[in-house]
């Protein structure tokens, strides 16, 4: 009997592993092309993160502001990024986004109107434009309830609650992938001749972090370990406002949509702080100022009685704010005691998106492993050292699209199924089985180290002291996380699946620390206080993280692609310079 | 023993300090799978603002880390944390302790119209089964695109359903009856009624309503409207008008009789 007649095989023409927007968008479109698709969620369909998106949608179709346009659109993501974007993925994503939007209506979404009929946008921080398209504050829940019910009806097969624990390859092309059944514990292959990742974020390596169980760099491991590159994993964003009270609730997002509709930031001297740092923009400057606006008050000693800003949007009235931002209003009555419409909320920042990840081709989404593609927070480029809030959800959608066309082109191109190789399959069975042989901690406390080491070391402000004593610190709960023990049976179990999940973070937290002491300057979202400076120098290259042939870490620059000129000329020559 | 790598002071009180002045609370967690099971007891530190779920993630942690729950957003935002706490039908994350006489003992079980797979995570596969038959959103051709805003505000409220299926469990029809095959559920009517009252949709589902989904087998009694975590007005404003216009269709004493003569 081979290895291969022990397990569960499903066979698919493309493999989308992730079912938040990106891999849904990603299924429908590859679906939509003839190819036979296979969707693998952690979680049951519909709760991935997407569904927590709040504030809306970003794409210039100019329904509020006529001047908008997709140049316009470009300029503002390249200029939040700090010009270390991928000048092309910018511009797809910029091109493209009003078209997805706009389909995404067809498909039966209903976001809010105007007074003449049309979608409805809002400002929102570093857009010059009203250009959000949303729901209320709850525009991914509509998206994700809008793509989900249009794949169910494409016959796409969906694997809900499996885990995809490594990708499989043959002559070094995808082949498929192993996981197994979160249910039962039972390992399951897929044989795929194209694998698109869309597995989100690393919120979970940190202790204050608005994401949930699920964003532990799941596909960005998986890739790496398949001979994929990371892109500029330093860069993780900050959201300005999280709650920060009660205990229980820290982190949990507080939409931008707030400063969107007006909301009004002060310190607890009743200062409205952001007058000192961006004047212009104010609260809707981008994240990572407004983040670090935050975080110096408080290290300044002007901080909040829980230790962050007094956030209001009481001035707009009872029923503007329960139209506008339900969710909001009921969030805090709810779990926090505090009226919305009567007086203001305490918020500071958690960590809520990795503007680094897999470095993909711009037109393709493909990584350096042929075969292999990836959407979404996993994947990296459009939205270099910080991101607008709005571009996620539009990026999920331009680059979800792109990754399904593609992958499904490979997969006709790649016609015959790959070769399962047996002993990798044997190899990734012990990789999971042997927690179970282990006589370590339990899982949990090596998680909480972890949180507590990024959060103290790898956060917000760095330096290179912090981050040594990081890595330093990352390598002892690698060996801790090699040998920790599992109670019980391989049956819904959550502490094994911890196990697991934490490989993936501790990997992936030494390559954001590593690439943070590789940069020494401070820009977009990564902040150094012994670099406080921009340095012209290092706006030319991107960080780039790779596995050597002996297992090794590898950390390096890569020189930045010119922007055409056509594109260039949308900048004012100062704004070049600056960079 | 743990090997601490961080400093004491950083890290979090539950790790490494005592508890001894705080309040306890006293959990009874069903322990158990479609085999049978028991409720296990558990003491938790309370924290101020704590909801069922951090009580849920302590035990998780600290004392039984194969303790199986669903959960994602920790917001109400998701539904993926519904279960029984004393008995009724609920969000994990949205059940304050502060709610709760912590004198007493708080019951946690998973929901119980759905078969259990282990502890307090139940097979809710059947919803997802029933939500593929709904006849998809079906656009007038050549529309503008444009509506209004009051002709959107009723389907934008049946739209906020985070599918947690707590109407679904509270359901008699099913929790009861388990009429599972024939009745398709309040989630699935509000579902359709978001279709149905769509400005621009097409498609005709009240036929499949009346045979398919069995809308004719709930009478009303409004307990799924009673534990919305999403305040939709389930019975109200989507299966009353629903219901309204399956009558109007196939039970007109009119519309019956020239039904009968013209045969259809």
């Amino acid at each position: 009997m081979s290895t291969l007649d022990r397990f569960e095989i499903h066979e698919h023409d493309v493999l989308v592993i992730g079912a938040g927007g990106a891999g849904l968008r990603a299924a429908i479109e590859a679906s939509a092309s003839g190819a036979s698709v296979g969707l693998v969620c952690k979680s049951l369909l519909g709760k991935a993160h997407t569904v927590m998106a709040e504030g809306g949608v970003a794409a210039a179709v100019a329904n509020v502001d006529k001047q908008d346009n997709w140049q316009t659109h470009y300029k503002d993501t390249i200029k939040g990024g700090k010009f270390l974007n991928n000048w092309r993925m910018a511009q797809l994503h910029a091109q493209e986004s009003p078209e997805r939007v706009l389909e995404l209506e067809r498909w039966g979404a209903l976001f809010d109107r105007t007074q003449d009929g049309k979608i409805l946008q809002r400002p929102f921080g570093g857009h010059s434009y009203k250009r959000l398209c949303h729901v209320g504050d709850r525009t991914g829940l509509e998206m994700i309830r809008t793509l989900q019910d249009r794949g169910v009806h494409l016959g796409i097969n969906v694997y809900m609650e499996c885990t995809i624990t490594k990708l499989l390859k043959d002559d070094g092309k995808i082949s498929g992938a192993f996981g197994y059944w979160r249910e039962n514990g039972r390992f399951v292959i897929f044989k795929a001749k194209s694998i698109i990742l869309a597995t989100g974020g690393v919120g979970k390596a940190y202790k204050v972090t608005s994401n949930s169980w699920e964003y532990t760099a799941d596909g960005q491991v998986l890739a790496y370990h398949a001979g994929a590159e990371f892109l500029d994993t330093e860069f993780i964003q900050f959201h300005p406002t999280g709650m920060i009270w009660p205990p229980g609730v820290i982190g949990i997002l507080v939409t931008e949509a707030v400063r969107g509709e007006g909301g009004i930031l002060t310190n607890r001297e009743g200062f409205r702080f952001m007058q000192k740092y961006d004047p212009e923009r104010m609260e809707l400057s981008t994240r990572d100022v407004v983040a670090r606006a935050i975080y110096t008050e408080n290290k300044e000693g002007r901080g909040t009685p829980h230790g962050g800003a007094f956030l209001d949007i009481s001035h707009k009235g009872a029923d503007y704010i329960k139209k506008k931002l339900p969710s909001m209003y009921h969030q805090f009555k709810e779990l926090a005691d505090v009226d919305i419409t009567t007086g203001p909320m305490e918020v500071g920042p958690t960590c809520h998106y990795s503007m680094g990840g897999l470095r993909v081709d711009a037109e393709t989404t493909s990584t350096s492993v042929p075969g292999l593609f990836a959407c979404g927070e996993v994947a990296a480029g459009l939205h270099g050292a910080n991101r607008l809030g709005g571009n996620s959800l539009s990026d999920l959608l331009v680059f979800g699209r792109r990754a399904g066309v593609h992958a499904a082109e490979y997969s006709k191109k790649n016609s015959t199924l790959r070769k399962i190789n047996e002993q990798d399959l044997q190899q990734a069975e012990k990789e999971m089985t042997r927690f179970f042989e282990n006589e370590g901690e339990n899982p949990y406390m090596v998680h909480q180290d972890l949180q507590e080491l990024m959060h103290n070391y790898v956060g917000i402000f760095r330096t290179e002291d912090d981050l040594k004593y990081a890595i330093e610190n990352l390598k002892k709960l690698k060996d801790r996380a090699k040998t920790v023990k599992i109670d019980g049976s391989r049956m819904y179990n959550p502490g094994w699946h911890m196990a697991y999940d934490l490989q993936s973070m501790i990997l992936y937290s030494e390559a954001i620390a590593k690439c943070a002491i590789q940069r020494k300057e401070s820009r977009g979202a990564h902040s150094r206080i012994d670099y406080p400076n921009t340095d012209p120098e290092c706006g030319k290259w991107n960080s780039i993280v790779k596995k050597s042939s002996d297992g090794e870490m590898i950390v390096e620059k890569m020189q930045l692609t010119e922007m055409p000129q056509d594109l260039k000329k949308l900048f004012e020559e100062k704004e070049l310079i600056k960079k | 023993m743990t090997s601490c790598t961080l400093k004491k002071e950083e890290r979090s009180e539950h790790y490494c300090e005592s508890h001894s002045s705080m309040k306890i609370a006293t959990f009874k967690v069903f322990r158990g799978d479609i085999n049978g099971g028991a409720e296990v007891e558990y003491k938790v530190p309370v924290e101020e603002g704590m909801v069922v779920l951090d009580a849920i993630h302590y035990v998780q942690k600290n004392i039984s880390p194969d303790l199986a729950v669903r959960w994602n957003c920790k917001a109400a935002k998701c539904g993926s944390c519904s279960a029984e706490v004393n008995g009724k039908p609920r969000l994990m994350c949205k059940s304050r302790l502060d709610d709760f006489d912590l004198s007493k003992e708080i019951r946690v079980y998973p929901m119980k119209s759905f078969p259990v797979i282990k502890d307090l995570a139940c097979d809710v596969s059947w919803n997802f089964e029933v939500n593929k038959k709904i006849a998809p959103f079906t656009p007038k051709p050549d529309t503008d695109w444009k509506m209004s805003q009051r002709d959107i505000d009723r389907v934008q409220e049946f739209r906020k359903c985070i599918e947690c299926f707590a109407c679904q469990n509270v359901c008699h029809v099913i929790r009861e009856h388990d009429l599972k095959p024939k009745f398709a559920g309040p989630r699935f009517f509000v579902r359709v009624a978001g279709l149905e009252m769509h400005p621009l949709d097409t498609a005709d589902r009240l036929e499949a309503l009346k045979d398919d989904m069995g809308i004719g087998f709930c009478n009303i009694t409004k307990c799924c409207t009673e534990v919305c975590p999403e305040d939709i007005h389930i019975t109200d404003n989507a299966i009353i008008p629903l219901k309204e216009r399956v009558v109007d269709r196939f039970y007109d004493p009119l519309k019956m009789f020239f039904r009968k003569i013209w045969g259809k």
